[in-house]
């Protein structure tokens, strides 16, 4: 069995620990606050790679349902239900309308999935701009509360008034995401789902129900989506239709793809990687779209399995490599 | 075991397969011979759910399939392993296997003692178990193919078309194979197949399909006596 190497380990926990005393080092609210969005479209990116990476459904309407997961809580708790409820019945919200389009969608193979999730995609950006009663058309929804303080017994409360309240929130949940989805991922259940991606014909064949395998990882990932949009919305205070734009679907897709798609660190990684290099090109305005979209096809062509899994094989190559000069050393170094 | 019932069965419009009918009984070991074109896949895709017939029936032990969805067919215990090599090519062997075996998750033993049962019949697949499926030789990828669908225990095993694009000797070794499967683990087969040399010199009986009707059938050596049979297909 080909085991992890240590170092590998050694790697997260560092991440980890860098990711925990975050707040101390980056005393820029700016830089803070773009890490902070970053954990939040690492959460929802995630989310889409269950469907997209792990099922190899291509949707198109994650942004809607982080959206939903939004403009619920907003509605929510403007309208007086404590944060701690209106996140997950949001997050179930969009779960619910996910399996709506689910239902007729899933049933077809290819890229009709495609275009019915991208036309539902826009036709939600479309709404929330222009339903004024419920979203606020274009200027949205303001003054959304934050989350209300967890009283903990002999420690006094948890308070989300600061931004590094939100940043710890929005990393657990970060967490609690990935975990489930590892457990999900290595799981025989998670089995079906590569399954279905890697041959959907056979997968049937071999008594996979795919249209259910299919149902199942899309409303999860709904869900995920919806769960980041309602911290998004307590985060920022805000809502606009931006939140729920097919633009955000894209972005996702980039970090998805980029980052490294059937992997679990890859969106995490696609996530962060992303927004700092757009910082970085600031200077080059819209034509950063040119260097992205170029981006984009080298690492379909020559990384599929994008930054993660270009270092990867490239790990691979090291190990090979070591084994075949130090045969002897290989314990040693594991 | 297995019976079918005046079965048509239509493609987008296009009737394929016209009033099949035909036995097989518990232990069996079947030919389906038939040219390319003849709708062997069709009527095994048709048997297996994939396809649902748009007028006749199929039983399975007693009981209807042909209104079943795929999967709970797989769990009757009646598998297709369809033609083409199907595998999943970036999944690994085990991967491949442990998929094979989906219908009895949960049973871990029953799992784990299928996967020596096929290791043992393939002891290549246990050497390479780690290794990716798409990375395999023909002949390897269609052991693969048998032995994932050997996993989850069939009590009878469509096997479309193994043959197809193997070197002779492969053949060979992949007709010793099945005939194994069913003398050794007592799994009906039925195996659809254009190299009617192979298929009758290790099955009991067979049917020949012409243009989606059953023309022939009988014991294996009044087929291969056939007149019909041995300009069509052995080219004697």
């Amino acid at each position: 069995m080909f085991t992890k190497p240590i170092h590998t380990k050694l790697l997260y926990l560092a991440i980890l620990a860098a990711a925990l005393l975050l707040p101390w080092y980056v005393p820029d609210a700016y830089i803070f606050q773009i890490v902070t969005m970053s954990v939040l479209y690492a959460i929802a990116a995630s989310g889409m790679n269950l469907i997209l990476g792990f099922t190899g459904q291509v949707t198109l309407a994650h942004g809607a349902f982080f959206g939903m997961g939004a403009y619920g809580v907003a509605i929510m708790t403007k309208a007086g239900i404590v944060f701690w409820l209106a996140l997950p019945v949001s997050a179930l919200i969009a779960a619910f309308i996910g399996l709506l389009i689910g239902l007729p969608t899933l049933r077809t193979r290819g890229a009709y999935f495609a275009i019915v999730t991208l036309c539902f995609g826009v036709i939600v950006w479309i709404v929330s701009g222009n339903w004024i009663e419920l979203t606020g058309g274009h200027n949205g929804i303001f003054g959304i509360p934050r989350p209300s303080p967890i009283p903990v017994p002999f420690f006094g409360q948890i308070e989300f008034f600061t931004q590094t309240g939100m940043y710890y929130l929005a990393l657990a949940v970060l967490l609690l995401v990935l975990f489930a989805l590892y457990r999900l991922v290595y799981s025989v259940f998670g089995l079906t789902f590569m399954a279905v991606r890697n041959n959907e014909p056979l997968a049937d064949s071999v008594g996979i129900n795919t249209y259910a395998t299919k149902l199942v990882s899309f409303v999860a990932g709904c869900f995920i989506a919806g769960l980041a949009g309602g911290m998004y919305a307590a985060m920022m205070g805000a809502v606009s239709p931006s939140a729920a734009g097919y633009m955000l679907t894209f972005n996702f897709l980039i970090f998805v793809i980029l980052g490294g798609m059937a992997t679990l660190p890859g969106p995490v990684v696609g996530a962060f990687a992303i927004p700092v290099l757009m910082e970085f090109m600031q200077f080059l305005d819209d034509y950063r779209m040119l260097i992205f979209g170029a981006l984009l096809i080298m690492v379909i062509i020559y990384f599929p399995m994008g930054l993660v899994g270009g270092l990867r094989r490239l790990n691979q190559k090291v190990a090979a490599w070591r084994q075949q000069k130090f045969p002897e050393s290989d314990h040693a170094s594991r | 075991m297995l019976k079918l019932t005046q079965v048509h069965t239509d493609i987008s419009g296009m009737q394929i397969i016209h009033n099949v009918s035909l036995e097989i009984k518990q232990g069996e070991f079947v030919a389906l011979l038939g040219s390319n074109g003849a709708g062997k896949t069709t009527l095994f895709r048709t048997i297996a759910g994939v396809l649902k017939p748009n007028t006749g029936s199929i039983e399975f032990n007693g009981a209807p399939i042909h209104r079943l969805p795929v999967h709970k067919v797989v769990g009757l215990g009646l598998v297709l392993c369809p033609q083409g090599r199907q595998l999943f090519p970036h999944l690994t062997v085990e991967k491949n296997l442990r998929l094979g075996a989906y219908p009895l998750r949960g049973n871990k033993i029953r799992i784990h003692k299928n996967l020596d049962r096929v290791y043992e019949l393939f002891p290549i697949l246990k050497e390479r178990s780690q290794q990716q499926a798409g990375t395999f030789s023909g002949g390897e990828q269609q052991m693969l193919a048998i032995a994932r669908a050997l996993m989850s225990e069939p009590q009878m095993l469509l096997l479309d078309e193994p043959s197809v694009g193997l070197a002779p000797l492969i053949v060979q070794q992949m007709a010793d194979v099945i005939s194994n499967i069913n003398h050794e683990m007592d799994t009906t087969i039925f195996l659809s197949e254009q190299n009617a040399n192979m298929a009758l010199n290790i099955t009991d009986r067979g049917y020949v399909l012409e243009s989606g009707a059953c023309v022939l059938s009988g014991d294996c050596d009044q087929l291969k006596n056939d007149e019909m049979v041995r300009k069509a297909y052995i080219g004697a």
